[in-house]
């Protein structure tokens, strides 16, 4: 049955989804949520961006609570009134071990937010992972996708570690896209000795790509454009 | 397709504002508002990079002076923000039209009327079409519905700002500002510029002083200018009205739209068609100089039943629509507003149950 989980996915109580503003954090952590909710474990997603007004894991709210999940986030009205405000809920999540939490980061700084709980989430069994896209253009060289990284590690307090190469180009993302990022990705775990997690394809695309070291997570597009089907 | 080109992922903030340096903007001004952060973020990062100003000024009444001031001395400049900090720069884009000053000014609109809310919405299109500041002026307002759209669109705003001497505006609305898509950084068609030999940068040798001022104290001096204006923006309206259009020949309904909402209204027009109905799709490019004679040439095609506009907003572009059609067909409105975004179901309920009405 497909409700196997991947064991990396389930190697945590705690995974910390990072990275550059754009990267497709929300759709991995909405994913990541999705897959595990589907196979039974109890499981709670975290909007904590503070960054972007729009195109938040908030928007599958619905969806969450279909699938049992437990979904923590402040006041949509905070978000409306440009307020970067924390849920008080989190606290009892971070400390709530019979969940497996997904936190959905902002890009950047909006890293920061971590800092506050970073004691906390240290304190437990955590991941924090880097999400890479190739075909940003703020993280398409090692350079920049190392600088990025570390300044994420700096803002929040807490090492990243692993990285999953999350490289898309919206709806016409191609396997040589992936293929591009997976190449990224392993020259960022080269000179960062982080891991990669897994990459993400659409799962039109999962099928069809060549063996990959790591493990590929296919994923179902969730946060679509409104004229998008 | 030249697969040779490189696509990228670029939020639209980010990309309206690398397009700017690209386009040789020097100076930008700003201050921050929800939803076009971005833009001023990323300037603050990258135009000192390319030898360019950044300045968070103290308000966004202050910006729009600034770039008064760094558009009189003859290089590149720009400003940003979101409705109600357009609504403060009414007054500099006047005095712009006055002084024959080039700038750009981009509006991520969000909903109003007031501080409003931070979603998108299109809620300014009288202010930008009609003039928010005083006078008899206009500004060329182009109006994206993506991405690539709103990056080719900046670089050629600060052409067309150089060529006519006036603030351009891109009239984008939340939704273009914050969403991501794939785009290819291509080279725009070069346009052929005036010199600056108006601008305030020194005399240099001159047998005279250029002299920038929106003060016009003698009547009849005055009138004569304001008929110099008004010269230009019929030029304007001959020679950059832009527009497309989708499905039009022969089309039973003709849906109006732009931005966010065209693109709403595409895969609305694709389930009507799916159900046979002959959908046509019109997108303004320019709102101002607004594409009226081809779209009243289109309303009067026997197969058309109706027009449909769609908005994010109470109804203004609605007006433009029928100041083009005159009459001649029934011209239909649906509108979200307040940072509500109409659905592709909507519009098509919308467009199925005016044909019902009228056939």
């Amino acid at each position: 049955m497909e409700n196997i989980l991947p064991a990396w996915m389930t190697a945590h109580h705690i995974t910390a989804i990072v990275g550059h503003m754009g990267g497709g954090k929300t759709e991995l952590a909405v994913n990541m949520a999705v897959a595990m909710a589907k196979a039974g474990e109890k499981t709670a997603v975290a909007d904590l961006d503070v960054v972007n007004p729009y195109f938040r894991s908030r928007e599958q709210r619905e969806m969450f609570r279909e699938l049992g999940i437990r979904f923590v986030a402040s006041a949509q009205a905070l978000v409306d009134a440009d307020v970067p405000s924390l849920p008080a809920e989190l606290n009892t999540l971070l400390q709530d071990m019979s969940y497996r939490s997904v936190l959905d980061i902002g890009g950047d700084s909006g890293a920061r937010v971590l800092a506050r709980y970073r004691h906390q989430i240290a304190a437990q069994d955590f991941a924090v992972w880097f999400v890479l896209n190739a075909r940003r253009p703020q993280t398409a060289t090692l350079e920049k996708a190392v600088w990025s990284l570390r300044k994420i590690e700096d803002e929040m307090g807490l090492p990243v570690t692993g990285i999953v190469n999350n490289t898309h180009l919206c709806n016409e993302t191609t396997a040589g896209d992936i293929l591009l990022g997976a190449g990224l990705a392993d020259e960022l775990a080269y000179v960062t000795n982080i891991p990669v997690i897994c990459h993400t394809a659409p799962r039109s695309l999962a099928d069809g790509l060549p063996e990959l070291a790591e493990p590929v997570f296919p994923i179902d597009i969730y946060m679509k454009k409104p004229w998008e089907r | 397709m030249d697969t040779t080109v490189e696509k990228e992922l670029w939020k639209g903030n980010e990309a309206v504002a690398e397009a700017a340096i690209r386009a040789g903007c020097k100076c930008f001004f700003g201050y921050p508002i929800t939803p076009q952060n971005e833009i001023p973020e990323y300037m603050s990062a990258h135009l000192p990079e390319a030898g360019g100003v950044f300045i968070q000024s103290e308000s966004e009444l202050a910006a729009i002076n600034m770039v008064y001031g760094a558009a009189a001395s003859g290089v590149r400049a720009m400003t940003s923000s979101s409705s109600p900090g357009i609504s403060l720069k009414q007054e500099g884009i006047s005095a712009m039209c006055s002084g024959e000053l080039p700038g750009v000014v981009v509006n991520m609109m969000r909903g109003g009327p007031g501080l409003g809310t931070i979603q998108p919405s299109q809620c300014d299109y009288f202010q930008a079409t009609r003039g928010g500041g005083n006078g008899d002026y206009r500004t060329i307002v182009l109006a994206p519905c993506d991405i690539q759209e709103a990056v080719d669109m900046t670089q050629e705003a600060f052409d067309l700002a150089d060529i006519y001497r006036m603030p351009v505006m891109i009239l984008g609305d939340g939704m273009i500002g914050q969403m991501m898509e794939p785009i290819v950084w291509h080279d725009i068609p070069k346009r052929e510029l005036p010199s600056k030999d108006w601008c305030a940068s020194g005399r240099k040798g001159r047998d005279h002083s250029n002299f920038i001022t929106s003060l016009r104290i003698d009547a009849p001096d005055s009138e004569e200018f304001n008929r110099h204006l008004e010269a230009k923006y019929k030029t304007i309206a001959e020679k950059e009205t832009r527009w497309v259009e989708k499905d039009t020949d022969g089309c039973e309904i003709i849906i109006a739209a732009y931005g966010t909402p065209s693109r709403i209204a595409l895969s609305a027009a694709e389930e009507l068609e799916a159900k046979g109905i002959k959908v046509g799709l019109f997108r303004p490019q320019t709102v101002w100089p607004f594409p009226s004679e081809r779209l009243a040439e289109l309303a009067a095609q026997p197969s058309v039943k109706a027009i449909l506009v769609v908005e994010m907003s109470l109804g203004q572009m609605v007006e433009d629509v029928q100041l083009a059609v005159k009459g001649a067909k029934p011209v239909r409105f649906y509108g979200r507003v307040g940072g509500m975004v109409p659905s592709v179901e909507e519009i098509a309920e919308e467009a199925e149950k005016i044909l019902q009405e009228v056939r």
